[in-house]
C-alpha cells in the first residue's frame, strides 16, 4: 500500500514538522511494515511553469521529426514574451496548455536545462512529459496536456503537487483494513495521539424500494450489496489533476474518471467498487455461483472458463463480472469518443454503482483459479469492512455528481443478510499476563477502543470487535492489540527457568561425532541439493529393479529434469566432486550427512485431520505412515592424491582402500566394527566393492559398502579416474552401538611377539585369515596385524603370502616361550584348516 | 707384573713412591686434556683408569705394604685415582657438550617447510552455525527435537493455525509431494517442510508440558537459486511452553541468544508482525553487531551489513498461538509459550561475512576449508 503523505493528512493533523521518515517511524512500531519513504521530487527545481502552445513549426530535415513551438508562459520568463522550445514529441497541438521547465530549472536525475542551440534554433526550455517529472505512469507516455482551463504562467511544481513524500507499506494477511488510507490514518491518529476524521463517516440515504434491481442468490458468498446509480454523466469530463495525482501516488494509472473515482475511493476507504455502464447492462442484477464451465471475459481481454465454486454478477444474460474480483468486458465504462461525423462526443452517461461484500474464502479461491490477483480481490482476500459499502457507494456518488455534472439517482438499494457484531471475552489482565507486563484494566481498555472496539465490564471484559477487522477473533489477538500499541520495544527482558534437559540425543551426538571424525581425516563436508532425476540412476548402472530407484516425486520441482528425492547421497556429493575438478582442486576429499527418501510406493494419502482436538494416536500413526521412510547416511568420495608428494618422500593416490576406510571412521565413532565382505553393487567396481555389515539389534546386517566407483559409472559422470566412494546407514549404524566401552584390564606382565608369514590363494580374504589366527590363537592374543602382503611368481599366479605380528600377553604372568609359541602354532594350524593356509618357508 | 710380597720394603716398591704417583697422575690428566675428541679420550680412560693402567697396578701394590705404610701410600694413591676420575668427567663432560654442540647444528632442518601431506579436512559452516546456536539454548537445559523433511501437512500448515486457503499453502512456495499413484493421483498431503515449525507441533504431541526445544533442521521452498535465495536452507526453530510465559520472557531469551553469538552488549528489538503459529507475533532484528547502530544516520561511518539501518533483520517470532496449543492437545488455559525461528544462511551471512548465497551451495572446499570444526 502506497501513501501519499500529503494525502494522510487529510485524515490526521500531523504536526506539519513531522517528515514521512518520522510517521515511518511511528508507524513502524505500532506494526506497520514501512519499507520505503519515497521522497517525491525532492531532486527537483523550478522554473516550472503552465504554458500555453502558440505556434508549432514541423522540422522534417532531420533523422527524426522534431517541432519548433513557441509557447506562452505569461510572466513566469520575465519577459511575457513567447518562448521557443525544440521538442520530439508529437502528443499536443496548437492551443494545448502543457508543462514548460524554463533554463535554471532541474529536472529528476540532475536533469539541467538550459538555453542551448539544437537542430539549428535556439530552444529555450522544454516541454515536459510526466516521465521527465517522474510522475508515474498517466498512459501518455508523452508530453503533459493540461486541461484547457489551466492559468498560464502558473506554478507547475505546487499544481501537479510534485513533491511529496510517500510511504510504502507492506501489509501483513491480517491487516486488510491497511489496504486503505482509512486504515493507515487510524493506525497514524492512535500513534500521534490525535483525532481521526473518518472519511467513512458520511451521511447515506436509507435504503429504499427505487434502486437498481439486485437479488443474491448466494447470501454467504455474499452478505451485503449496495447499488446505486447515478445518470447525466458528462461524457467529455476528465480527471481532476489532483485525483490524477493522488492515483499515480498510489502506484495506480490514471483511466478515465469514472473509474478513476471508483479507484480512489477504494483507496481511501478500502472498499472495491465497480460501475456498470447502466445501458450496457440488462435487466436485475444477481449474484450467484457459476455454473461449471460457463464462460465469461474479464475486462482484460481474457476469455475464463468458471467454476462452479466461482462467484459471479450476473445480468439477464448472463455473467457480468467475477465477483470481487474482476468486471467483465460486455458491461465496461465506455472510453469516451467523438463521432467522427457530429463531432459528438459519446460515452458512459449512466452508471450502477456495485458496492459489495463478499466471502474472503470464496474470492480468494476464485483469484488463484484463475491465476487474476488485483486490487479487489487482494482487498477482500485479506478482509474489507462490510459497514463501510454503503460510505463507499456515496462517496463514488458524490464524486461523480462533483466531477462528472451527474445526478443521483434517489435509489438507494441494500441486500444485507442480517449479522450480529462479534464480541470476545477477556479477562481484564489477560493482555498483561500475555506481556509479562502490569498495563492495567484503564490502559487496557483505552488501547481497545482506540483499535475501535466497545469495551465493556470490569474484571471480565466483553469486547465487541469494529466491523473492519474480521483478524479480531481470539483473546490473544486482542492482547497484541494493546501490547503493540504500549509498544513492543517497553517489554521487559526476562529469561525464564526451563528444567533441566537431558543434553543431545545418542544419534544427535553420533551425527556430530561423525562430522568431526571425518573432518579429522582430511574430509570436507559438502550439503548439496536432494534433488535428482533418471538420468543420474541410468550413469550409475543402477539396474532396474534397484529400491534406490524408487523415489519420492515432487509435483512442482524446481527442474523437470530432477523431479525426485535422493534414495542416495552418492548423486549430489558426485556432482560436489566433479564441480570442484572442473574448478582446479583436483585431490579431493568430501563428505556428506543427510537424510535420504526411500519410500515403499504404497504409502497411504492421509486423511486431513481437525485442528479443533489433539489428534488420536492412531491418527498421527496414519499421517506418519503417508511419508517415506527417511534414514539419515554418510557418505564419502575420493579423487586424486589422498596423501601429496613432497619434500617428505611420495604420496599416494586416492582409493578403495581409503573409502572402505572412511567406514571404519564412522564406524569407529559409533562404537561399532564392521565386518567387511566383498561385494559386487552398482555403483561400485565389482572386482573393488566392500559390502558393510554391522550386528544391527541382535542380526548381521548390511549398514552400506565402500571401494572403488565403476569405471564405466566414472567415465559417464564426467569424474576423475578411480574415483572412490563409500555410503552407509547412519541410524542402522546407531542401533549397531554396542552401547557403553567396557575399562579393559591392563596386564603389566612382558610382551611375547611372534611373526608369521602364511601362503593362502589370492581369493581368500584377508579377513578371514586373521579371524581364524584370532580364534586360534585364543585368548593369549592381545593383538594382531597385517604388516606384509606379498605376491611373487615364486609363490605362483594366484597364491599371496600374508605376514601377520603376533603379540601374545597373560594378565598374571611372564609368557614362556613355549606358551607363545604353542599359541601361535594353533592359530596357524586354525587358519590351515579352514583357510589352506601354509607356513611361509615351512 | 710384581704380585704383592709381604717380605718387600715398601720403600722398594718403585711404583708407590710419591713421586712415580704424582707423575702416573700428571701423565693421566695431560693424557685427558690431549684428548681432541671422545674417542680419544676413551682410549685415554682406558689406558689411565682401566685394569691394567699404572695408578691401577699402583694400588694393587698397596696390599703388599706393611701395615703401618698401608694407609700413607693407600691415601696417595686415592687421592690420585680421585683426581684422575674427576678430570675424566670434566673432560668427558667438555667433548660431550662439544660434539652435542656440533651434531645439533649438523642435524638442524629448515622447519618452515610446508607439510600439506593430508591436506585439512573441514565441516560445512551451516552444520557448525546450527550447532553453535543450538549450543547456547541446550546449556539453558532446552533439547534438540528433529523431524522428517519430507512431512505431512497437517503437521506443516494445518496444526499450525495455516486455514487451507492460506496463501503460503500454495504452489508459489511449497514443494508438493506426487501422490504413490503417479503425477495423475490425488493430491498426496504430503510436502518438502517449509519451515522446522512442523517439529513444534510433532514435540508438543511427544511431551508432556514443560516444553523447552530447538530444532535446526533443512527446509524447502520453492525460490530459484540466487546470490541470496536457495530453494533448500537451513532454519533453526525455538518453542518454549510451559505455565505463565510472557512475552517478555521471549525478549530475555532472544537477548541472551544473540549476547551469546554475538557479544555481551547486544540486544534485539520487536516489531510487531503476522503468523497464523504465533499471535501475538514478531519480527526480531538484532543490533547490527558490526556498527553497534552507529552508522544510523552518520554517512562517514556507513554499514554494509546493516546497510546503514542499525538493525539487522532475524526472522520471526512470538507467543504459540492457542490455537496450535489446542491442536497438539495441550491446555491453554494452563499453559502458555513462546516460538521463534530464524535462517540460519543469513546468520552465516552477515556474522562470517559471507557474500553469495550460492557459494553454501556448491560445495567448493575452497569456500568451506576455512571455516574448520566449529564456528
Amino acid at each position: 500500500m502506497r501513501v501519499p503523505l500529503s494525502w494522510l493528512r487529510e485524515y490526521v493533523d500531523l504536526p506539519a514538522t513531522e517528515t514521512g521518515r518520522d510517521v515511518q517511524a511511528k508507524l513502524i512500531s505500532a506494526g506497520l511494515e514501512v519499507e520505503t519513504v519515497e521522497q517525491l521530487g525532492a531532486d527537483l527545481k523550478g522554473p516550472l511553469v503552465v504554458g500555453q502552445v502558440l505556434t508549432i513549426e514541423e522540422l522534417t530535415e532531420f533523422k527524426k521529426p522534431i517541432r519548433y513551438c513557441t509557447v506562452d508562459v505569461g510572466h513566469a520568463n520575465g519577459t511575457g514574451e513567447p518562448q521557443e522550445i525544440i521538442c520530439g514529441a508529437r502528443n499536443f497541438k496548437e492551443g494545448d496548455k502543457v508543462v514548460v521547465a524554463l533554463p535554471g530549472a532541474v529536472l529528476p536525475g540532475d536533469f539541467q536545462i538550459a538555453e542551448r542551440k539544437t537542430y539549428g534554433r535556439m530552444s529555450r526550455g522544454m516541454i515536459c512529459s510526466s516521465d521527465e517529472l517522474n510522475m508515474g505512469d498517466d498512459g501518455s507516455k508523452g508530453i503533459i496536456v493540461l486541461p484547457p482551463e489551466t492559468e498560464i504562467g502558473k506554478d507547475a511544481v505546487e499544481l501537479l503537487e510534485l513533491v511529496d513524500e510517500v510511504l510504502d507499506i507492506a501489509v501483513t494477511p491480517d491487516r486488510g483494513y491497511c489496504l486503505s488510507l482509512r486504515g493507515i490514518a487510524r493506525e497514524a491518529a492512535t500513534a500521534y495521539g490525535l483525532p481521526l476524521r473518518d472519511p467513512a463517516l458520511l451521511d447515506v440515504p436509507a435504503p429504499n424500494a427505487h434502486g437498481y434491481p439486485v437479488k443474491i442468490s448466494d447470501p454467504h458468498g455474499c452478505d451485503r450489496f449496495t447499488a446505486r446509480t447515478v445518470s447525466g454523466l458528462d461524457p467529455e469530463a476528465r480527471s481532476p489533476i489532483w485525483l490524477q495525482r493522488r492515483l499515480q501516488k498510489a502506484g495506480m494509472r490514471p483511466i478515465s474518471l469514472a473509474v478513476d473515482i471508483t479507484n480512489y475511493v477504494m483507496l481511501e476507504l478500502g472498499q472495491p467498487l465497480h460501475a456498470y455502464d447502466r445501458h450496457r447492462v440488462q435487466g436485475a442484477i444477481g449474484v450467484r455461483r457459476a455454473e461449471q464451465g460457463e464462460k465469461f471475459t474479464t475486462l482484460d481481454g481474457v476469455k475464463r472458463v468458471l467454476d462452479a465454486e466461482d462467484l459471479v454478477i450476473t445480468d439477464d444474460r448472463g455473467p457480468i463480472g467475477l465477483a470481487g474480483v474482476m468486471g467483465g468486458a460486455n458491461t465496461e465504462i465506455a472510453d469516451s469518443v467523438t463521432d467522427p461525423e457530429t463531432g459528438e462526443i459519446q460515452g458512459t452517461t449512466e452508471v450502477v454503482i456495485e458496492a459489495a461484500h463478499f466471502d474472503a474464502i470464496s474470492i480468494a479461491r476464485t483469484a488463484r483459479r484463475h491465476k487474476l490477483s488485483s486490487e479487489a480481490s487482494r482487498r477482500f482476500e485479506r478482509g474489507v469492512d462490510p459497514a463501510a459499502a454503503a460510505a463507499a457507494a456515496q462517496r463514488t456518488v458524490d464524486l461523480l455528481v462533483l466531477l462528472a455534472g451527474g445526478t443521483a439517482d434517489a435509489g438507494v438499494t441494500e441486500v444485507a443478510a442480517p449479522s450480529a457484531p462479534r464480541t470476545i471475552t477477556i479477562p481484564a489482565n489477560h493482555p498483561d499476563k500475555v506481556a509479562g507486563v502490569d498495563y492495567g484494566r484503564e490502559t487496557v481498555v483505552r488501547r481497545l477502543q482506540e483499535v475501535g472496539c466497545d469495551v465493556y465490564g470490569q474484571d471480565e471484559l466483553v469486547v465487541t470487535v469494529p466491523s473492519w477487522r474480521p483478524d479480531l477473533t481470539d483473546p490473544n489477538d486482542l492482547a497484541e492489540e494493546v501490547v503493540r500499541l504500549e509498544g513492543y520495544e517497553n517489554l521487559p527482558s526476562t529469561l525464564p527457568k526451563p528444567p533441566a534437559g537431558l543434553g543431545l540425543t545418542a544419534r544427535q551426538r553420533l551425527h556430530s561425532r561423525v562430522g568431526r571424525a571425518l573432518a579429522g581425516a582430511g574430509y570436507v563436508e559438502a550439503l548439496n541439493y536432494p534433488f535428482i532425476g533418471d538420468a543420474v540412476l541410468d550413469q550409475l548402472m543402477l539396474p532396474a529393479d534397484d529400491a534406490r530407484r524408487r523415489t519420492v516425486k515432487l509435483v512442482n520441482p524446481l527442474s523437470d529434469e530432477e523431479p525426485a528425492l535422493r534414495t542416495t547421497l552418492l548423486p549430489g556429493l558426485l556432482g560436489a566432486l566433479r564441480r570442484n575438478d572442473g574448478r582446479g582442486s583436483h585431490d579431493l576429499a568430501l563428505f556428506e550427512t543427510g537424510l535420504v527418501f526411500r519410500p515403499t510406493g504404497d504409502e497411504p494419502v492421509p486423511v486431513r485431520l481437525p485442528v479443533d482436538r489433539r489428534p488420536t494416536d492412531e491418527e498421527i500413526a496414519g499421517l506418519n505412515a503417508a511419508l517415506p521412510k527417511q534414514p539419515r547416511r554418510v557418505a564419502v568420495v575420493l579423487a586424486g592424491a589422498r596423501e601429496q608428494a613432497g619434500w617428505w618422500g611420495k604420496g599416494y593416490p586416492a582409493g578403495w582402500a581409503d573409502a572402505v576406510e572412511a567406514a571404519r571412521v564412522v564406524a569407529r565413532e559409533a562404537g561399532v566394527r564392521l565386518d567387511i565382505r566383498a561385494d559386487q553393487h552398482e555403483p561400485w567396481h565389482p572386482g573393488r566393492c566392500a559390502a558393510l555389515y554391522a550386528t544391527v539389534d541382535g542380526e548381521e546386517t548390511l549398514v552400506g559398502h565402500a571401494g572403488e566407483l565403476h569405471p564405466r559409472v566414472v567415465k559417464s559422470l564426467g569424474l576423475p579416474e578411480r574415483t572412490s566412494a563409500m555410503e552407509m546407514d547412519l541410524d542402522l549404524l546407531q542401533r549397531a552401538s554396542d552401547g557403553l566401552p567396557q575399562g579393559p584390564r591392563i596386564s603389566s606382565f612382558p610382551v611375547a611377539t611372534q611373526d608369521v608369514a602364511l601362503v593362502v590363494d589370492r581369493s581368500v580374504p584377508a579377513a578371514e585369515v586373521e579371524k581364524t589366527l584370532r580364534e586360534g590363537a585364543g585368548e593369549l592374543l592381545e593383538s594382531i596385524r597385517l604388516f606384509d602382503v606379498y605376491e611373487s611368481e615364486q609363490l605362483g599366479a594366484d597364491k599371496k603370502s600374508l605376514a601377520y605380528a603376533l603379540r601374545f600377553r597373560a594378565a598374571d604372568r611372564t609368557l614362556t616361550v613355549e606358551e607363545a609359541s604353542a599359541a601361535r602354532d594353533a592359530a596357524v594350524a586354525l587358519a590351515a584348516e579352514r583357510t589352506g593356509a601354509v607356513l611361509r618357508g615351512a | 707384573m710384581s704380585a704383592p710380597n709381604k717380605s718387600y720394603d715398601p720403600v722398594e716398591v718403585e711404583a708407590l713412591k710419591p713421586e712415580e704417583i704424582e707423575r702416573m697422575r700428571d701423565e693421566a690428566l695431560a693424557a685427558f686434556a690431549a684428548a681432541a675428541d671422545l674417542e680419544q679420550l676413551q682410549e685415554a680412560k682406558v689406558a689411565h683408569t682401566g685394569g691394567t693402567s699404572p695408578l691401577a697396578l699402583a694400588n694393587r701394590e698397596i696390599g703388599a705394604l706393611p701395615p703401618h705404610a698401608k694407609a700413607d701410600a693407600g691415601k696417595r694413591v686415592g687421592q690420585a685415582r680421585g683426581a684422575v676420575s674427576k678430570a675424566l668427567a670434566a673432560r668427558q663432560a667438555e667433548l660431550e657438550a662439544e660434539r652435542d654442540a656440533r651434531v645439533l647444528v649438523e642435524e638442524a632442518v629448515d622447519v618452515t617447510l610446508p607439510y600439506d601431506r593430508v591436506p585439512a579436512g573441514a565441516r560445512h559452516p551451516l552444520t557448525t552455525m546450527m550447532e553453535r546456536v543450538a549450543d547456547v539454548f541446550v546449556c539453558m537445559g532446552y533439547e534438540v527435537a528433529e523431524g522428517p523433511e519430507v512431512e505431512a501437512e497437517w503437521f506443516n500448515f494445518d496444526a499450525l493455525n495455516f486455514t487451507p486457503d492460506h496463501p503460503a499453502r500454495q504452489m508459489q512456495d511449497t514443494f508438493f509431494v506426487q501422490s504413490p499413484k503417479g503425477a495423475d493421483g490425488d493430491e498426496s498431503g504430503v510436502i518438502l517442510r517449509t519451515h522446522t515449525s512442523p517439529v513444534q507441533a510433532r514435540a508438543l504431541l511427544d511431551r508432556e508440558p514443560p516444553v523447552y526445544i530447538v530444532c535446526p533442521g533443512r527446509v524447502y521452498r520453492t525460490d530459484e537459486l540466487d546470490a541470496t535465495h536457495t530453494p533448500v536452507f537451513h532454519q533453526i526453530e525455538l518453542l518454549a511452553v510451559d505455565e505463565g510465559l510472557t512475552m517478555a520472557d521471549l525478549k530475555g531469551t532472544l537477548d541472551h541468544m544473540v549476547q551469546s553469538l554475538f557479544g555481551a552488549d547486544m540486544k534485539t528489538r520487536l516489531r510487531p508482525n503476522y503468523f497464523p503459529f504465533t499471535e501475538p507475533s514478531a519480527e526480531m532484528d538484532m543490533l547490527c553487531y558490526v556498527c553497534r547502530g552507529e552508522s544510523v544516520g552518520n554517512p562517514d561511518k556507513a554499514c554494509r551489513t546493516c546497510s546503514s539501518e542499525g538493525w539487522i533483520e532475524l526472522g520471526g517470532c512470538g507467543m504459540v498461538n492457542p490455537r496450535v496449543l489446542v491442536a497438539c492437545g495441550v491446555d491453554p488455559e494452563k499453559y502458555s509459550g513462546f516460538a521463534f525461528g530464524f535462517g540460519i544462511e543469513r546468520m552465516l551471512m552477515f556474522r562470517h561475512n559471507v557474500e553469495d548465497m550460492r557459494d553454501m551451495v556448491e560445495g567448493d572446499v575452497r569456500f568451506t576449508r576455512p571455516f574448520g570444526m566449529e564456528i
